[in-house]
């Protein structure tokens, strides 16, 4: 199973970042392989509707899970339309994130906020 | 250019500054006027004016809709989008109309004809009269994005070249929604308050009207004794200062009543008169300068 999570830097250490549409990066970790992939957001510059971009290339990258501290409306529309689950992270690195998400720590991500559109982007 | 079909934006880099209380009394103040309230977002005008016979209309917009069965997913409407609005997911193309910018791209370069334009309500105009004002009044539905095809219609219904004086009463700010009302002004008065926050919003406006090159000055509102930044401001960068409203308790209670002023009392009807006929010279004397 592949999942995807936002992240700040492409290095291991990284941090989550606060942003799933704007994200500079998103680190693809696959449970079976234990192959870790950092993906370009190429989302991140959009004028608008990036989180229906990064959602769209989550989708194509065949992740089943996202990790993610915040999720605008529409990103989670796409991601619920692929039958895609997303989870809320914690206060704490990627791979922390990622090890909780395995330990069956982390819960559903429930709160699905209104989105930041039109700041500026229009 | 006659004095009588000249078209004047009224605006400001905030609300609550007085765009409204400038641009309905100098309507009432003209002889024969049309107002416009292009801030579609939350339309005051209406309210001081109180128009009669009032027509309505609805204003909608192209947006896409796709036909399925024909839809080949080739993503190449979901590539163009530079907004996004296109996704597709689960060999299924999702559309999402609030982030459509309805240019219409899509649609021009889906090969198989899959998608097609749909009618989507977005708001509607309004137009009605009182005394010597024809008054129209545009009015975004909740949850929609962008004014700009409304105010589009008012201007267009309002077209430059008409025989009356018009007021363009612009929404706050000075994004896409703004740049629309001002592009065919001739005159832009930019009301500004005595604050430093004020300052800041002035600057906005002014770099605006800058960047469309469009002739204008600044009414300064709200002004008390002592220092006034907004009118230091106007000195530094060497812009018309047109008029001073005072901080008057009068004026304010009248305007929060919804009352015009002009037509309440006399000193209000010789400061607006004034503003307007200096405003008026001003657009003849830019007129001289660029087309001698």
């Amino acid at each position: 199973m592949k999942i995807a999570i936002p992240v700040d830097d492409p290095n291991l250490e990284t941090s989550v970042c606060q942003s799933f549409g704007r994200t500079p990066y998103f680190l693809i970790y696959d449970t079976e392989t234990k192959e870790r992939k950092f993906i370009d957001n190429s989302a991140a510059a959009s004028q608008g509707g990036a989180g229906i971009k990064a959602a769209q290339s989550i989708v194509d990258n065949k992740s089943e899970v996202v990790l993610t501290p915040l999720c605008g409306e529409n990103a989670a529309e796409v991601l619920n339309a692929a039958g895609i689950k997303i989870y809320k992270t914690r206060d704490a690195s990627a791979m922390d994130n990622i090890n909780a998400f395995i330990e069956g720590q982390l819960s559903l991500l429930e709160e699905i906020h209104p989105g930041f559109h039109g700041n500026g982007s229009k | 250019m006659e004095a009588n079909n000249m078209r004047i934006a009224v605006l400001s880099g905030k609300g609550g500054t007085g765009k409204t209380l400038v641009s309905v009394n100098l309507a009432a103040a003209a002889k024969e006027s049309i107002y416009i309230d292009c801030d579609v977002e939350e339309p005051n005008g209406h309210l001081f004016f109180k128009p009669e016979n009032v027509k309505e209309e609805e204003i909608t917009i192209k947006i896409p809709s796709v036909d399925e069965q024909l839809c080949m997913g080739c993503r190449i409407c979901a590539y163009f989008c530079r907004f996004n609005a296109l996704a597709y997911v689960n060999d299924k193309l999702k559309i999402f109309d609030d982030v459509c910018h309805c240019c219409g791209g899509c649609v021009l370069l889906c090969p198989v004809e899959a998608l097609s334009d749909k009618d989507k309500v977005i708001g509607k105009v309004q137009k009605g009269t009182k005394d010597n004002v024809t008054v129209n009044t545009g009015i975004l539905n909740f949850g929609v994005e962008s004014g700009v095809p409304i105010i589009k219609k008012l201007l267009n219904e309002n077209k430059p070249g008409g025989k009356k004086l018009t007021f363009i009463d612009c929404p706050p700010g000075s994004a896409c929604i703004v740049m629309e009302s001002i592009k065919e002004a001739d005159y832009c008065i930019l009301v500004a308050e005595p604050t430093l926050f004020g300052v800041h919003n002035l600057n906005m406006v002014y770099e605006l009207v800058k960047l469309f090159d469009r002739p204008h000055g600044v009414v300064l509102n709200k002004c008390l004794d002592g220092e006034n930044p907004a009118e230091k401001f106007c000195l530094e960068k060497n812009i018309k200062i047109l008029d001073r409203i005072p901080f008057d308790h009068e004026l304010g209670t009248l305007n929060s009543n919804a009352r015009i002023a002009v037509k309440e009392n006399e000193k209000y009807q010789t400061l607006f008169a004034s503003l307007l006929q200096k405003v008026t010279k001003e657009v003849q004397q830019h007129e001289t300068v660029t087309n001698p």
